[in-house]
């Protein structure tokens, strides 16, 4: 068993190895003084940053209500109406697999899914009132979302909060529920419950969630390049870059492309371990 | 005084029917009963904390029958204390206070009051973890106490601590309430327990509760 891991762990080692012996630290040089690629790292940094506060801003309740809303929690409070009870579990069953279609379609569809969408009357509204937004807000260049810096941030949020969600609601279901019944007999109202007495015991998870969102938004290429398009200087991210250069035959461009990618990944990845540990040693677990 | 009539109480295929109980102010009540007889099913739906089929629950001349977990005024200690585990001892202790916007200093006093009481004055500015199991109870107790209840109900409280604690705690009890002057529903299946603490003992047979002594 440990063998299989090993060769894994050897696979991967030498996916970045190999990267980095076809590029010469010279490319390297050469891509990060180009003003496309700075602006692509950049768009990639804001990009996947808002996409991943997005979704946990959605994850955290979303995977709290999910969690708390169990078997043995729906027997409590509908315990003596079977028919409601019943009716309470299918809903919530209904709206999990809701919540996961984004983590099973392919990516392209989920690109077409969100361009079908705002071609609808209600999707060109709020594309209407995002342009006005921006132009009111002092940004006139931003022209709506579809083909816009907000439809990379959007494509990305729709798949990203779907792993954050399932990463959240794993954290909360394993999270005794009882300190939280303890404190409604306190005289602590369910918010107060939710923020003082399961939030903070979720640290980790939420951490682990909000890391997952952005190693997820980073990666993403699908419905980026459908919603957003490849526009250099205005749509194109990292994972375009790679696209785009390997699409005009400049491999060695996308593989510096693709390094970047990867050093960026593991800075926060490392980042986050060790926000991680700094919490639990501060007496969070 | 502490009325319960006709409580009907539905979980899963587990039943109790006809549940009726009355405890006068202040007394120390113990409700004794087999494992499994729907002791713990009782307290948490007079904590508000499980929906009753019928019946009604009085806490003197308020009935709390549908009134939420936080709306009752119960105070309740968990079998296994259940602290917050990510919480500080004091801040935990006066969570309760700080829910119903008390002032600083009456909170500060309040902690130091319950502190003393309970001997847990080296600990407040610890985390559970670490706790000893007396310590946590004791701190459970006075998360409880906080808000000055007017029922406290207690879970089997000394069963999972060794001998000499638990005489310890049981002194404890005594005094706490004696002093705090609050109603005690407390549940356990030990005999010695019910003799050295309760004023009025009461048995659950066959799902429904009869009083034994006082």
């Amino acid at each position: 068993m440990s063998g299989l891991g090993g060769l894994y762990l050897v696979l991967i080692i030498l996916l970045v190895v190999v990267d980095f012996q076809y590029a010469s630290w010279s490319d390297i040089r050469e891509s990060l003084s180009d003003e496309r690629v700075v602006f692509s790292i950049y768009l990639s940094l804001i990009t996947c940053s808002l996409a991943a506060i997005l979704s946990i801003w959605v994850a955290v309740p979303t995977g709290y209500v999910l969690a708390r809303l169990g078997r043995d929690a729906i027997q409590r409070h509908l315990g003596q109406k079977p028919w409601l009870n019943r009716l309470a579990q299918f809903l919530r069953h209904l709206v999990d697999t809701i919540l996961d279609i984004p983590i099973v379609l392919p990516p392209l569809v989920v690109g077409i899914s969100l361009l079908v969408l705002f071609q609808t009357p209600v999707g060109r509204s709020i594309d209407h009132a995002t342009q006005s937004f921006f132009s009111w807000a002092g940004f006139p260049g931003i022209r709506g979302i579809t083909y816009e810096i907000p439809a990379i941030i959007l494509a990305q949020f729709t798949v990203a909060a779907a792993f954050a969600i399932r990463t959240m609601r794993n954290t909360f279901e394993q999270i005794d529920d009882r300190p939280e019944l303890v404190a409604l007999t306190l005289g602590a109202r369910r918010f107060r419950v939710f923020h003082s007495v399961a939030l903070p015991q979720a640290w980790p998870g939420t951490v682990a969630a909000f890391t997952l969102a952005w190693a997820r938004s980073l990666g993403e290429f699908g419905p980026i390049l459908i919603f957003a398009g490849t526009a250099r200087m205005k749509t194109e991210v990292l994972s375009t870059t790679v696209y785009l250069n390997f699409q005009f035959g400049n491999l060695r461009g996308a593989v510096v492309a693709s390094l970047i990618l990867i050093s960026v990944a593991v800075v926060v990845l490392v980042a986050t371990r060790l926000l991680l540990l700094s919490g639990r040693k501060g007496g969070l677990r | 005084m502490i009325r319960i009539s006709e409580l009907a109480i539905g979980q899963g295929d587990f039943r109790l029917e006809d549940v009726n109980l009355s405890l006068p102010d202040q007394c120390y009540a113990i409700l004794m009963g087999p494992t499994g007889c729907g002791k713990t099913t009782l307290i948490e739906a007079i904590c508000g904390l499980r929906p009753i089929c019928n019946g009604s629950i009085y806490l003197g001349n308020h009935n709390v029958t549908n009134q939420a977990a936080f709306d009752r005024n119960v105070g309740y200690v968990p079998q296994d204390s259940v602290l917050f585990p990510t919480m500080r001892i004091d801040h935990q202790i006066e969570f309760a206070l700080v829910v119903r916007k008390m002032a600083k200093n009456d909170r500060r006093q309040r902690v130091a009051e319950l502190a003393d009481l309970l001997g847990i004055g080296n600990i407040l500015k610890r985390f559970p973890q670490g706790l000893s199991g007396g310590e946590r109870q004791r701190v459970a107790l006075a998360r409880a106490l906080a808000f000055r209840p007017q029922l406290l109900c207690l879970d089997e409280p000394l069963s999972a601590l060794d001998a000499s604690t638990k005489s310890q705690i049981s002194s404890l009890l005594k005094r706490v309430h004696a002093q705090e002057k609050v109603t005690v529903l407390h549940i356990t299946h030990n005999p010695t327990e019910a003799v050295e603490l309760g004023t009025i003992v009461f048995r659950m047979v066959d799902q429904k509760i009869v009083q034994t002594s006082s």
